[in-house]
């Protein structure tokens, strides 16, 4: 399938206590030894001063952390806020915080499910976080796969820029489980040098950092 | 051109699209008090598949199939659901050229914690599309879609996409998900769940009633059985970026979603002949939904819900209810909205209260969820 002219504009990862743009090391805190510590740690660097950020679940914290150093020198408002569509996926789901919902139900004796907690047991919260903070209103799509899969999410978008349904696009992966956090986004635009085909966003996913 | 060649719904009320809609349309609903302390502490109304029908359903499937392994509740709807909209098309299944997606928002989420009786890895989601996949001997990855309530819509739009773009011929679009402790403690904790069978745009509406169901699309691009044919005409996604847990007070999300899918299907709000609303019976969504509608100047049109009838499926809500609108434009009939009486939202949109006969030729389908997400889509009648 083509890429009907969209460009890779730029990538961000948040891997292995490392935030990646664009190839360079822009933060890294060694120390951290969970997601939660990486997250208060890049916070605190690029400091987005977000008070929603702190009722975020772990992933939803992660997938707005590689969105804010992503888009931060993005001009996003130059398209039309409908304009831009967000489609991630990942492998778990949002599996951590169910086991967190689900440890405050498995007892009828000791019950206390709470909403805040609830509501972030969709993948796709994430894409309201990032939507919410950048005033996007675009497309949404949120994929499960066993394994980062291009093809999916890169055709996708291609399909609603040819369809006039995206001028542009935040594409990626934001995963959280027991075995660890993995997140990688890009934003696909018009301009740039790489195009958008899934064999180049293979190729950037699977660097070694 | 993008057809829809075959539908199925597995519900309380039947396991197909034609039982289903048969009681629908009398107002049937599937709705009843359960007692159970493994999903809730309380009695509470839900929409309840019967275990023993599935089983004997399922028995029947899985001969056929010479399958002897073992399936969790939400894979043998789904199983019945593939298999009996298969039957009705001469689509293969195990052809390269047709995929698979599914729809579902927390799939078997009822073995979080139960290591005993399936693999760990049997609660994801992408495994419960392998199960179904492998279960039909599909040779593909399957294309699974988990974006709260608007996942059935989003699973149309997508097979459209993939045909369109000549990926794929055909694309078995199914989607689900089950009453669970997980998700009525859920909805609960955030003071959601009416009492009482739900009540879509009514005055008195409290809440949303839960339900479990399965149901099965194929679209493909060549056409069906089906005549006249019926094709997907647009289809479109937005967010509200307003909130995550509450509707848009301007129905800003829906009211660009409905545009886009016009746009793509290039008719306008008055060539709309009726709509399929998400209608789930909290006071804001419908309220919210009422505003799009009005925003779009199609206050007019007539509107309907049936999650009075099946109550809230969530992951299958979208497939569920698309399949009861293409049963009404094959018999040009609106299904009337059970449980409103008085009308309760600040537009005054037509939501049906009697069962008509109507031609219908473009019709939309709205749904909206947690996450900001909306999501619409248009089938239209080839009228020859």
């Amino acid at each position: 399938m083509t890429s009907g002219g969209l460009k890779i504009e730029s990538y961000c990862f948040i891997r292995n206590n490392k935030v990646i743009l664009n190839g360079e090391l822009i933060f890294e805190d060694a120390d951290a030894v969970s997601l939660k510590q990486i997250a208060k740690s890049v916070y605190r660097s690029i400091k987005p001063s977000y008070a929603k950020f702190f009722k975020m679940d772990d992933i939803s914290k992660l997938g707005f952390l590689t969105a804010e150093v992503l888009l931060k020198d993005i001009d996003t408002e130059s398209y039309d806020y409908e304009d831009v569509a967000i489609i991630l996926s990942n492998s778990d789901s949002t599996l951590i915080t169910d086991s967190n919902h689900q440890s405050t139900i498995n007892d009828n004796d000791n019950f206390f499910p709470s909403p805040s907690v609830f509501v972030y047991t969709l993948p796709n919260i994430m894409i309201g976080e990032i939507s919410i903070r950048h005033a996007l209103k675009g497309e949404n799509s949120f994929f499960i796969v066993e394994n980062f899969n291009a093809d999916i999410i890169v055709n996708h978008i291609n399909k609603l820029f040819l369809t006039n349904k995206a001028k542009a696009a935040v594409g990626g992966w934001v995963n959280y489980s027991e075995s660890g956090y993995d997140a990688f986004l890009y934003f696909a635009s018009p301009q740039g040098e790489t195009s958008h085909t899934p064999v180049e966003i293979n190729k950037i996913y699977n660097k070694s950092l | 051109m993008i057809y829809f060649k075959s539908d199925n719904i597995v519900s309380p009320l039947g396991f197909s699209t034609k039982e289903t809609t048969d009681l629908v349309l009398v107002g049937e609903t599937g709705i009843k008090e359960i007692f159970d302390k493994d999903l809730y502490p309380e009695p509470f109304p839900a929409s309840m598949i019967d275990e023993e029908k599935l089983e004997t359903e399922f028995i029947k499937v899985a001969t056929r199939y010479s399958s002897t392994k073992k399936f969790t509740k939400l894979e043998k709807m789904l199983i019945i659901s593939v298999d009996d909209a298969l039957s009705a098309t001469d689509v293969d299944i195990t052809s390269k050229r047709t995929a698979i997606i599914l729809s579902t928002t927390k799939g078997n989420i009822d073995l979080l914690g139960n290591v005993y009786d399936y693999d760990k890895d049997r609660v994801s989601l992408w495994k419960l599309g392998e199960v179904i996949a492998s279960f039909f001997s599909n040779p593909n990855t399957p294309v699974v879609i988990s974006n709260a309530c608007i996942s059935g819509v989003l699973a149309i739009n997508t097979a459209a996409m993939l045909i369109d773009s000549q990926q794929y011929d055909d694309v078995v679009v199914t989607g689900g998900d089950i009453v669970s402790r997980f998700v009525v403690s859920g909805f609960m904790s955030f003071l959601s769940l009416s009492t009482k069978p739900c009540k879509p745009f009514d005055a008195n509406r409290d809440g949303l009633s839960l339900g479990e169901a399965a149901a099965t699309i194929i679209m493909g691009n060549k056409p069906g059985n089906i005549s006249p044919s019926l094709v997907f005409a647009g289809g479109s996604s937005a967010n509200d970026a307003n909130h995550i847990s509450g509707p848009s007070r301007t129905g800003e999300g829906s009211y660009i979603a409905i545009q886009k899918a016009m746009d793509e299907a290039k008719i306008n709000a008055k060539m709309i002949d009726h709509i399929s609303a998400h209608g789930t019976a909290t006071p804001y969504n419908d309220e919210m939904e009422s505003i799009a509608i009005d925003r779009h100047g199609m206050t007019h049109v007539p509107v309907n819900s049936i999650k009075g009838n099946l109550g809230h499926t969530l992951g299958a809500a979208g497939i569920v209810e698309s399949a009861i609108l293409l049963e009404e434009m094959k018999r040009n009939i609106l299904i009337d909205t059970t449980g409103y009486i008085e009308h309760g939202v600040s537009k005054p949109i037509a939501v049906i209260k009697e069962s008509a006969k109507k031609e219908l030729v473009n019709c939309l389908k709205m749904a909206s969820g947690f996450g900001g997400s909306n999501a619409a889509m248009i089938i239209s009648k080839i009228v020859e």
